[in-house]
C-alpha cells in the first residue's frame, strides 16, 4: 500500500501544486506540523514560514505568509495568497522583503500578533538566503 | 424614397459602425479567454473556503457564542446589498440583468419594511439604480482606472463591508453579481454573504468528520470568516469580468451580424433606384428621338 496522499496549494487566482507526497511539513500557527497519512483531520492556520513537500521523486519547498490549511480524508489542501516556490525568489527580492518588514517591525503601533508574525517571516526569510 | 445621395451615406454609416462593433467583439473575445482562465482559476479556493467554514460550522456546539459573522446578529431587519456591475456599456443585457434582479429583490426587502442599504460597484450599476433607489445608496465603489482586479481591491470592499457589519449597520449583506456559465449563458445571482448562507448544509453529508483545531474553533472562525467575504467578493468579480466579456461579445457578434444585413438590404434598395433613374432617363431620350 501506498504511503502517499493528496497535496493542493490553491491561491486565489489559481491552483499552484496538485501533487501526491509522503511527508509535508508546515509550518503551523503554534509550531512546526509533519503530515503523514491517515492523519487525522484538522484545520489550521499558517504563520510565515516553510512548507516542505516530500515526493517519491524528490524535496519541494514553498515559501509562504499566511495560509489555512485543511487536511481529511487523506487529502491536503492548504489554501495561501502568498504561496511562492524557492526557486522562484532570488536574494535580492527576499533582502528588500526583509528590509521591509524590519521596517514595519519597528514602528510602535503593531501589535504583539503582528510582530509575531513578522519575526517568523523575517527568520525563514533569512534563513533561505544563507 | 431617399435619393441616391442619401442611400450611399446611410451605407458607409452603417459599415463604419460595423467595423467598430467587429473590433470591440475582437478585443472582447480575445479578453474573455484571459478572464474565463482566471474565473475558472479562482473557483477551487472560494470553493474550498467556503467547505472548510461549513465544517466548521458543523462541529461549533454553542451557537450563542460562535461569531456574528456566520450566525447573524438574530435580527433581520436592515439589509446591504452589494450590487458587482461593469465600468462600460455596450455589453449586451449583463448590466441590466443583475439590475433587474437586484430590483426586485430591493422591492421585496421594501414592501416587507425592512431597511435597505446598497453598496454599487462599477459606474453602469449605479447609473441604472440611482434612478429609483438613489436614497438608499450608502457608498459606491468604482475600479474603472484598475485594468485587472485583484485580490486587494476585493479586500478593500471586503473590510467595508466587515466595518459596517461591526457597527451594527446592518442584519444581513446580499451579493448581486453574474454567474459566468458559458459565453452565452450568465446567471445573474444573489448570494448571501452575511450570514454565511446554511443553504448548501441542507445536503445531508454523511461523514461527520470531527476536526483538529489549532488554535480553537472560534479563533479560527474569527480570522477566516472575514477572510471568505473577501473570497467571495473576488469571486463574484473574477465571475463579473468573464461574464461582462462573454456578454460583450455575443452582443458585438449579433451587431455586426445586424449591420451586415442592413448594408445588404440598403444596397439592394441603392441598386434598384440607380437602375430605376437610368431606365427613366432611358425612355426620357428614346421618347425624344422618336418625336423628331
Amino acid at each position: 500500500m501506498s504511503e502517499n496522499f493528496v497535496v493542493e496549494i490553491i491561491s486565489p487566482d489559481k491552483s499552484i501544486l496538485k501533487t501526491e507526497a509522503t511527508e509535508v511539513t508546515i509550518p503551523s500557527y503554534e509550531g512546526q506540523m509533519g503530515i503523514l497519512k491517515d492523519h487525522i483531520p484538522l484545520i489550521t492556520f499558517l504563520r510565515p514560514g516553510l512548507i516542505e513537500i516530500k515526493e517519491s521523486s524528490g524535496e519541494k519547498k514553498f515559501f509562504i505568509e499566511d495560509g489555512t490549511v485543511e487536511f481529511s480524508n487523506n487529502s491536503l489542501l492548504i489554501l495561501t495568497s502568498t504561496a511562492r516556490g524557492l526557486d522562484t525568489l532570488d536574494q535580492k527580492s527576499i533582502e528588500s522583503i526583509i528590509q521591509n518588514s524590519e521596517e514595519k517591525i519597528n514602528k510602535a503601533e503593531i501589535s504583539d500578533k503582528e510582530k509575531y508574525l513578522l519575526s517568523y517571516k523575517i527568520d525563514t526569510l533569512r534563513q533561505i538566503n544563507k | 424614397m431617399p435619393s441616391l445621395d442619401d442611400l450611399k451615406k446611410r451605407i458607409k454609416s452603417v459599415k463604419s459602425t460595423q467595423k467598430i462593433t467587429k473590433a470591440m467583439k475582437m478585443v472582447a473575445a480575445a479578453k474573455l479567454r484571459k478572464a474565463q482562465e482566471n474565473a475558472e482559476k479562482g473557483r477551487p479556493y472560494s470553493q474550498k473556503m467556503q467547505n472548510i467554514i461549513l465544517n466548521l460550522t458543523k462541529s461549533i456546539n454553542d451557537p450563542q457564542n460562535a461569531p456574528k459573522l456566520l450566525v447573524g446578529t438574530g435580527q433581520d431587519k436592515t439589509y446591504l446589498c452589494v450590487v458587482l456591475t461593469a465600468d462600460r456599456g455596450l455589453c449586451g443585457g449583463f448590466n441590466s440583468n443583475i439590475c433587474k434582479l437586484a430590483k426586485t429583490n430591493f422591492k421585496k426587502i421594501l414592501s416587507e419594511g425592512k431597511e435597505l442599504k446598497i453598496i454599487t460597484v462599477g459606474t453602469k450599476g449605479l447609473d441604472q439604480i440611482k434612478r429609483e433607489y438613489g436614497k438608499y445608496v450608502t457608498k459606491k465603489f468604482s475600479f474603472k482606472n484598475k485594468k485587472q482586479i485583484t485580490f486587494s481591491e476585493a479586500e478593500i470592499i471586503g473590510n467595508e463591508i466587515i466595518s459596517l457589519f461591526k457597527d451594527n449597520q446592518f442584519d444581513k449583506c446580499i451579493l448581486f453579481y453574474n454567474n459566468f456559465k458559458n459565453v452565452i449563458t450568465q446567471i445573474p445571482q444573489a448570494q448571501q454573504i452575511i450570514p454565511a448562507d446554511n443553504n448548501s448544509s441542507k445536503e445531508k453529508e454523511d461523514d461527520p468528520t470531527s476536526y483538529e483545531f489549532e488554535p480553537d474553533e472560534d479563533e479560527i472562525l474569527e480570522d477566516l470568516l472575514p477572510k471568505n467575504i473577501s473570497t467571495q467578493i473576488f469571486k463574484a468579480f473574477l465571475e463579473n469580468a468573464a461574464s461582462e466579456q462573454g456578454s460583450r461579445m455575443t452582443a458585438m457578434d449579433n451587431a455586426t451580424r445586424n449591420a451586415g444585413e442592413l448594408v445588404d438590404k440598403l444596397t439592394i434598395n441603392y441598386n434598384r433606384s440607380r437602375q430605376a433613374s437610368i431606365t427613366k432617363e432611358l425612355i426620357e431620350i428614346i421618347s425624344g428621338a422618336e418625336s423628331l
